[in-house]
């Protein structure tokens, strides 16, 4: 490590309504390093990353870079103190060529007039030559494959004199032989002497590519190591801590009877093959990577997508789910995993958003009874322990527990008798999720059947009764609770069925 | 972790409290400034605010202002009608035509299913045809006005019967007329249906966010379409109101009531993204609109000057309430 770092982010703390999202994290980059930086979802990397490109304003605390303290108030003045970011969703123009994506903002002219072409071509092409990419610089970037794209805004970063490139889970929309190529251009990046920021959730790859790793956890940095001195279990042990241990509260449950049955139920191309059952008061977790075919089986059981083949049966009887509602009219609900986009109506009041899926309760003649209304919903939300000034609260003004607790409120005003959560705690705090999580067994002792999908092992392990692991598509693996293991789920996760027996 | 929480709650209350304020500026920042302009008006004009210039105003608004209702409901899905100024001619010439041989009755009836059918065709093209709204009700707007046309060959048709011209024309206790009853009475069912009806709380949903209003088990192609529908169906209303007050059922009538329809609605508050607004807003600023208009012509400001002034009156309605929101 040399003397002074090319970055250092000094007792960072930023706070979110409800949510104390960072906390005093240090947090510090040498020249030429590839430092990873993991943690669960919700840890706070991402808000750490946003706030050293300048998307997020701390709170408290101070940016170093070589030694120099800045001020970072947007995206363009991370830019020009040379912090690019290369987000998981890509914002590249797709209609533009790759050196027009590459040359961005910057391209060379002509008399101040027109753009200089041949300059915009033989500079993009310059920069790729510098990572050892090959790539037609006149071609058109919606046409590139998606590790291409990423090296194109990688390549946009490096033209723009780039010192530190955070990188946000670039290899969870990868396949194996991208994931090649990006590593190679990154360990370039790090032979011309560039700083990378490496967020991800494999920690196979944290061990294949880094140099240092810091850990964060519940907003705080647990610890910073050098990769050489960690192990697998070491770098779990730091990201799931220990005072956490009896957050689930499980006690054992009487099952009833088979709420759903799915057999041999494909969707083209997401996943194929699956045979699943869930019975009252159990609770099934399923595990597996993103994109592991994991929501499209829960959008598949609440009705949003139709299945290619195979069969849903609700208490025994073969039903044909054509759309939410119809789902709605069998008891099944879904909490989906983006919750703003997917699941509240943000400008609508509270108990609009609670009562929407169950408006007959409260219907005679054709008109609502609005007191009976907010009767039910304020019964609701006490039981549920939503936090508002009231129940006119406009959905946009609670954090994400809060939010979270209405969408559940919703299906329980419904009557809903299996439940589906897709990521229950994803942006959620500590707090909250061992309400959610004292939500869940609640609900299963009162008999309610419940799928919960969920990229935390730790949540996997902690609350299901039973664990199926996707991999590709298909079930690699089951296990009962007792049988299941952090390791073998991680191996079921990443590897898939094949090397499981061992 | 407990004081924390405390702290950080009683942070959001707060945000909360200023919130409210806003929101309450929002809401009757309007009617203040209604206030405002109704006495500059009557400094103006003595004649604005007696009884009858009122009624005159209500009766005056009552056609675009019955436009505004069902573009409301549109609105608040998200969505747009331009067709609904086409829609009015197409049974403004309709009613007219078979007034004569099948008597008020039948032509009534005619007049709102034709209103009510091209707003479901619009409805239907906007939700399984998946043509954006304002594609669909642009294409709308050509086909109803060009029907409107084909109907008539192009030339008016003389509406003479007298116990129809009442409709547009009479009057009730002496001095209400007999439009702004209509006009009146639409809004307050309007409203009804937004607040206390399943399907107001699901335009709300759909507008705010569609797909989770799909995830909830809302019919949301259903209910788009059956929003379309109620606006071709006030269209109707609007169009025999029409053909009544002016006794006359030209094809090139309503042409760009659209306009002050949706500029009623967006002048009184609601979102054009969906999701926020309701009737109340929409008839104020119908009312706005018209007292305008009003107050100018009582001035004796030239018509021209007016439609600069209806224009100046929208862009700075919509600019004030942004920023009341922002702030």
């Amino acid at each position: 490590m040399t003397e002074s770092p090319m970055l250092e982010m000094k007792g960072i703390t930023k706070r979110f309504p409800g949510v104390l999202a960072l906390d005093s994290v240090d947090f510090s980059v040498a020249q030429g390093e590839i430092h990873a930086l993991v943690g669960e979802n919700g840890a706070g990397k991402s808000t750490l990353m946003k706030i050293l490109g300048g998307a997020y304003q701390a709170d408290e605390g101070e940016i170093l870079l070589q030694g120099e303290s800045i001020k970072i108030q947007n995206p363009s003045d991370g830019i020009k103190a040379g912090i690019n970011v290369v987000y998981q969703e890509l914002v590249l123009a797709p209609h533009l060529s790759v050196a027009e994506n590459i040359m961005m903002g910057q391209q060379p002219r002509k008399r101040k007039l027109s753009i200089d072409w041949n300059q915009t071509y033989s500079r993009a092409q310059d920069v790729l030559d510098r990572i050892g990419i090959e790539l037609d610089v006149r071609k058109t970037v919606k046409n590139l494959s998606v590790v291409q794209q990423q090296i194109v805004e990688i390549a946009r970063a490096l033209q723009r004199q780039s010192r530190i490139l955070i990188l946000d889970e670039p290899s969870a929309v990868l396949g194996k032989h991208d994931i090649e190529l990006l590593y190679n251009v990154i360990r370039r990046l790090k032979a011309r002497g560039i700083s990378v920021i490496y967020i991800s959730h494999r920690l196979e790859e944290i061990f294949l590519i880094s140099d240092r790793v810091t850990v964060l956890k519940d907003g705080r940095a647990v610890g910073t190591k050098l990769t050489a001195n960690l192990n697998e279990d070491l770098l779990v042990q730091m990201m799931i801590g220990h005072e956490l241990k009896n957050i689930f509260q499980r006690k054992s449950r009487e099952l009833g009877a088979e709420s759903i049955r799915v057999d041999n139920l494909s969707l083209q191309g997401k996943f194929e093959g699956i045979n699943l059952s869930v019975h009252e008061g159990e609770i099934l977790g399923i595990a597996g990577l993103v994109g592991s075919g994991r929501t499209d089986i829960a959008r598949v059981i609440a009705g949003v997508e139709k299945p290619t083949s195979g069969t849903i049966s609700i208490y025994g009887k073969r039903v044909d789910l054509k759309s939410p509602s119809e789902a709605l009219g069998y008891g099944i609900g879904l909490l989906p995993e983006d919750r703003n986009a997917q699941g509240l109506f943000l400008n609508r009041p509270i108990f609009e958003n609670v009562t929407i899926s169950s408006l007959f309760q409260y219907v005679r003649l054709g008109v609502l009874n609005l007191t009976q209304e907010s009767k039910q919903v304020q019964a609701l939300a006490d039981e549920i322990g939503i936090r508002s000034t009231g129940i006119k609260q406009s959905a946009k003004n609670l954090s994400g527990g809060n939010r979270q607790k209405v969408v559940l409120a919703r299906w329980l005003g419904a009557q809903s008798k299996l439940l589906i959560f897709d990521e229950p705690t994803r942006g959620v705090d500590v707090g909250a999720k061992v309400e959610i999580y004292r939500l869940m067994n609640a609900l299963a002792d009162e008999g309610v059947a419940i799928i919960m999908i969920s990229s935390e092992m730790q949540e996997i392990l902690g609350m299901s009764d039973k664990i199926i692991v996707l991999w590709r598509g298909t079930i690699a693996a089951r296990y009962t609770r007792e049988e299941a293991t952090r390791e073998k789920l991680l191996q079921a996760a990443l590897i898939g069925a094949k090397n499981n027996g061992k | 972790m407990g004081s924390d929480h405390k702290s950080s709650g009683d942070r959001t209350s707060n945000i909360r409290k200023s919130v409210d304020i806003r929101m309450i500026l929002g809401r009757f920042g309007l009617l203040i400034g209604y206030f405002v302009f109704v006495i500059v008006a009557t400094i103006l004009s003595p004649r604005f605010l007696t009884p009858t210039n009122i009624l005159n105003i209500v009766r005056q608004v009552s056609i675009f202002g019955i436009l505004a209702i069902g573009q409301t409901f549109v609105i608040l899905t998200a969505g747009i009608d331009l067709s609904v100024g086409a829609i009015l001619a197409l049974v403004v010439v309709i009613t007219g035509g078979l007034l004569p041989d099948f008597g008020i009755p039948v032509a009534i009836a005619a007049g709102l299913l034709v209103g009510t059918f091209i707003g479901l065709i619009n409805g239907l093209g906007v939700t399984k045809g998946r043509v954006p709204p304002f594609v669909m009700t642009l294409g709308m707007l050509g086909i109803a006005r060009g029907f409107a046309f084909m109907y008539t060959g192009g030339m008016p048709i003389p509406v003479l019967d007298d116990r129809f011209l009442f409709i547009g024309n009479g009057y009730i206790l002496g001095r209400v007329p007999v439009p702004a009853v209509i006009y009146l009475g639409l809004v307050i069912i309007g409203a009804l249906i937004l607040k206390y009806t399943p399907f107001g709380r699901y335009v709300y949903a759909i507008g705010s966010n569609a797909e989770a209003a799909r995830l909830s088990g809302i019919k949301v192609d259903l209910n788009k379409t059956m929003v379309y529908a109620l606006c071709g169906f006030t269209a109707g209303i609007a169009g025999i109101l029409f053909a009544s007050q002016l006794a006359v059922a030209p094809p090139i009538a309503g042409e760009g009531y659209e306009l002050d329809a949706i500029a009623s609605v967006v002048v009184g508050g609601t979102d054009l993204f969906g999701g926020e607004g309701g009737m109340f807003g929409t008839f104020l600023g119908s009312i706005i609109i018209g007292s305008l208009s009003n107050i100018l012509n009582l001035t004796g400001v030239s018509p021209f000057v007016q439609k600069s002034a209806k224009g100046a009156l929208i862009i700075a309605a919509v600019m004030i309430k942004a920023r009341a929101e922002r702030r």
